[in-house]
């Protein structure tokens, strides 16, 4: 995974509530055998109509937001499906840090593990946010997000923290602990399936 | 202080534990199916990493397989090529694989329970959100995503923030329980503690309204969980868990010293304490259909659609959700839920396709026809479940009423196979969400129970279950 760095881009408002995986990247589009190549298919039933025009009035349709980078979004975002290629269709558009006042706990965590940061923040900070044209710089090191206007900190768990800057390989600090994983085996009384 | 059930089976599964930081847990079973496992085992390979535990995992293919005659060729060339990716995958990394012709076939968390592979006190984690489903043996059952998956197999441990414990009390006594099923509990419960409401915890659910319930029907409420958008569900082990995994294909040969273990250790004690509390008394509740898009917009059958106004309760993002809802949906405030008719009928999925399931839906459909302009099928939650309704002539009675009678899968539930509804068509579903296109770009879902939906299908539109005959 690539280390996160300084992220500076508009923001792409999108202004609503409990937005599923379902939509971040609908069914059809889970048949891949490989993460790459899902950007395409981001929000597909909400950019394009049944003839795959592409919508006029849906956000990322705007080109303003073409190189945007981080998304703002409404409560409880990322629910419903465990599907991750909701997280690489984000990331592969070019969104690498996503804010809400809340997110569902299985698309959180996807997120790190796939270099993208999740920011949660309070809603009337969201909704400012929201309404903010200029640039705005993410600082995961300092955790603070910068606006033409003000400064916002942010709070962020420090592991997750480190695996983002340091892009690290989640497998390879388990495997660290494999004697402990080993011991743990030997005491386990939970028998194999087979 | 005392412990809940969770923190138990937490503490018992914490290979490392750090200070503000997420803890590593041992997983002692992991279920994988075609769709969210391609990428993991790509990225074993690209690491040179083996499957630690492949006695632990056990692989089965349900999303996009078709459920139609499964001796013809798959024509979706794209899913053809992900079951056949889970062949080889299984095959080079030595996992244990129910294929598209093996008797066990069926959603993993159908087959998992069935199988004797689901035990108490354990931790599961699958590729797929309804993994909390198994929560109804007493184990904590986790869904997980495709770096997770890819974890779990490499080292058979996963990286966990601690969930917090809430307790969700069912209390008091349905009064026809044939019409008012574990679907309508759960589906209640949603209604009242919104769909982030379970966020950052694991539920137990506890009370006289749950212990009364049977293991399949206690499955569909755990199932749910997710839709509350807590992290599992689960409910304490009892007799009827015990009776229910003795004797299974793969329940372990030392299973009885194991339940005794079980029956003493897999309870949450008088004076722990809950993060969090709900109650819902169950003596009045009615049968329940989803109006809108997420499974927290549902109502009573006897009531009408709630204006936004009503449904938001002065929140303004939730009312501009429930306007949008209402658009997309194609309803209007105040139209009584029994009006409104409906194209299709879905009864299958992880949540409701068990054999009880097709037994209580068949009761209201027997010696009956489906409405003239409603198409129905039942897909069968496992080729186990499909093989034991049809020694009970279960498959009669529903295809002399004109539904389809299918092959198992996942099918219309998330709509990844052919199984899917055309833009504008409504469908009363026993599935789990109502989502904006889960069903098929443009169509409408209506959750329900398994009678609710069987009732529908033969009145062509909703209808009080309660007012029919189901002795």
């Amino acid at each position: 995974m690539e280390q996160f760095k300084k992220v500076s881009s508009i923001v792409t408002p999108l202004d609503k509530v409990n937005v599923d995986t379902d939509q971040i990247v609908p069914k059809q589009f889970l048949k891949l055998v490989q993460k790459s190549g899902f950007g395409k298919f981001l929000f597909f039933n909400w950019r394009y109509d049944e003839n795959d025009v592409k919508k006029p009035d849906f956000v990322l349709n705007d080109s303003k937001y073409e190189n945007s980078k981080i998304l703002v979004a409404g409560d409880n975002f990322g629910c419903g499906s465990s599907r991750e290629h909701a997280v690489w269709a984000l990331l592969d558009y070019g969104f690498s840090v996503i804010i809400a006042p809340s997110f569902a706990d299985i698309f959180f965590s996807n997120c790190f593990k796939n270099g993208i940061l999740p920011i949660t923040l309070k809603q009337d900070l969201v909704e400012k946010l929201q309404k903010e044209n200029g640039l705005v710089e993410v600082d995961l090191e300092n955790q603070i997000i910068t606006t033409p206007s003000e400064k916002i900190p942010f709070e962020i768990d420090s592991y997750q923290k480190k695996i983002l800057l340091e892009g690290l390989d989640d497998i390879a600090h388990t495997l660290q602990y494999e004697d402990k994983i080993s011991a743990f085996e030997k005491e386990s009384k939970i028998p194999s399936v087979l | 202080m005392g412990k809940t059930l969770f923190e138990k089976i937490w503490e018992s599964h914490v290979v490392v534990e750090k200070q503000d930081a997420p803890s590593l847990i041992y997983i002692d079973r992991h279920l994988v199916h075609e769709v969210t496992s391609p990428q993991a085992f790509d990225g074993l390979r690209m690491s040179n990493r083996k499957v630690r535990r492949p006695d632990l995992t056990i692989a089965t293919m349900d999303h996009n397989v078709p459920t139609t005659d499964r001796s013809l060729p798959i024509l979706d060339q794209t899913s053809s090529i992900q079951i056949q990716t889970l062949e080889k995958n299984c095959k080079d990394f030595g996992i244990k694989l129910f294929d598209i012709n093996s008797p066990n076939q069926g959603i993993v968390h159908v087959i998992g329970p069935q199988l004797g592979i689901t035990l108490p006190g354990t931790t599961i984690v699958c590729g797929d959100s309804h993994t909390s489903t198994h929560g109804a043996f007493g184990a904590l059952a986790l869904g997980i995503g495709t770096s997770d998956v890819e974890h779990v197999l490499a080292s058979q441990t996963m990286w966990l923030e601690k969930p917090k414990p809430f307790e969700i009390r069912v209390e008091g006594k349905r009064k026809n329980p044939h019409a008012v099923t574990a679907k309508d509990i759960v589906l209640s419960i949603i209604k009242n503690i919104g769909t982030g409401g379970g966020t950052g915890t694991v539920i137990e659910y506890r009370g006289e309204g749950i212990t009364d319930l049977s293991m399949e029907q206690r499955m569909t409420i755990c199932n749910m969980s997710i839709e509350a958008g807590a992290r599992a569900g689960l409910i304490a082990p009892d007799e009827k868990t015990f009776d229910y995994l003795r004797g299974r294909e793969y329940t372990p040969k030392n299973y009885e010293s194991l339940v005794d273990s079980w029956r003493e250790n897999l309870k949450t004690d008088g004076d722990a304490k809950f993060e969090k509390q709900f109650t819902l008394h169950i003596d009045d509740i009615a049968p329940q259909v989803s109006w809108g898009t997420n499974p927290g917009m549902t109502c009573d059958v006897t009531e009408s659609i709630p204006t936004p106004d009503d449904f938001s309760k002065g929140d303004v993002n939730q009312k501009k959700g429930a306007e949008k809802a209402l658009d997309y949906m194609d309803l209007k405030p105040g139209t009584p839920i029994e009006d409104i008719k409906i194209d299709r009928v879905f009864i299958g999925s992880c949540t409701n396709a068990r054999l009880e399931d097709l037994i209580e839906a068949s009761k209201v459909i027997k010696g009956q026809k489906i409405s003239p302009h409603v198409k129905a099928m039942v897909v069968p939650g496992s080729q186990m479940v499909k093989k034991q309704a049809e020694e009970m002539g279960l498959d009669k009675i529903f295809i002399d009423a004109n539904f389809e009678w299918r092959e198992a899968g996942c099918s219309m539930c998330l709509g990844m196979n052919p199984d899917i509804l055309s833009p504008g068509e409504r469908c009363a579903s026993t599935s789990n969400r109502n989502f904006e296109g889960r069903q098929g770009t443009g169509g409408r879902t209506h959750l329900v129970s398994p009678v609710m939906a069987a009732a529908a299908a033969i009145k062509g539109h909703f209808v009080d279950v309660r007012k029919m005959d189901l002795s």
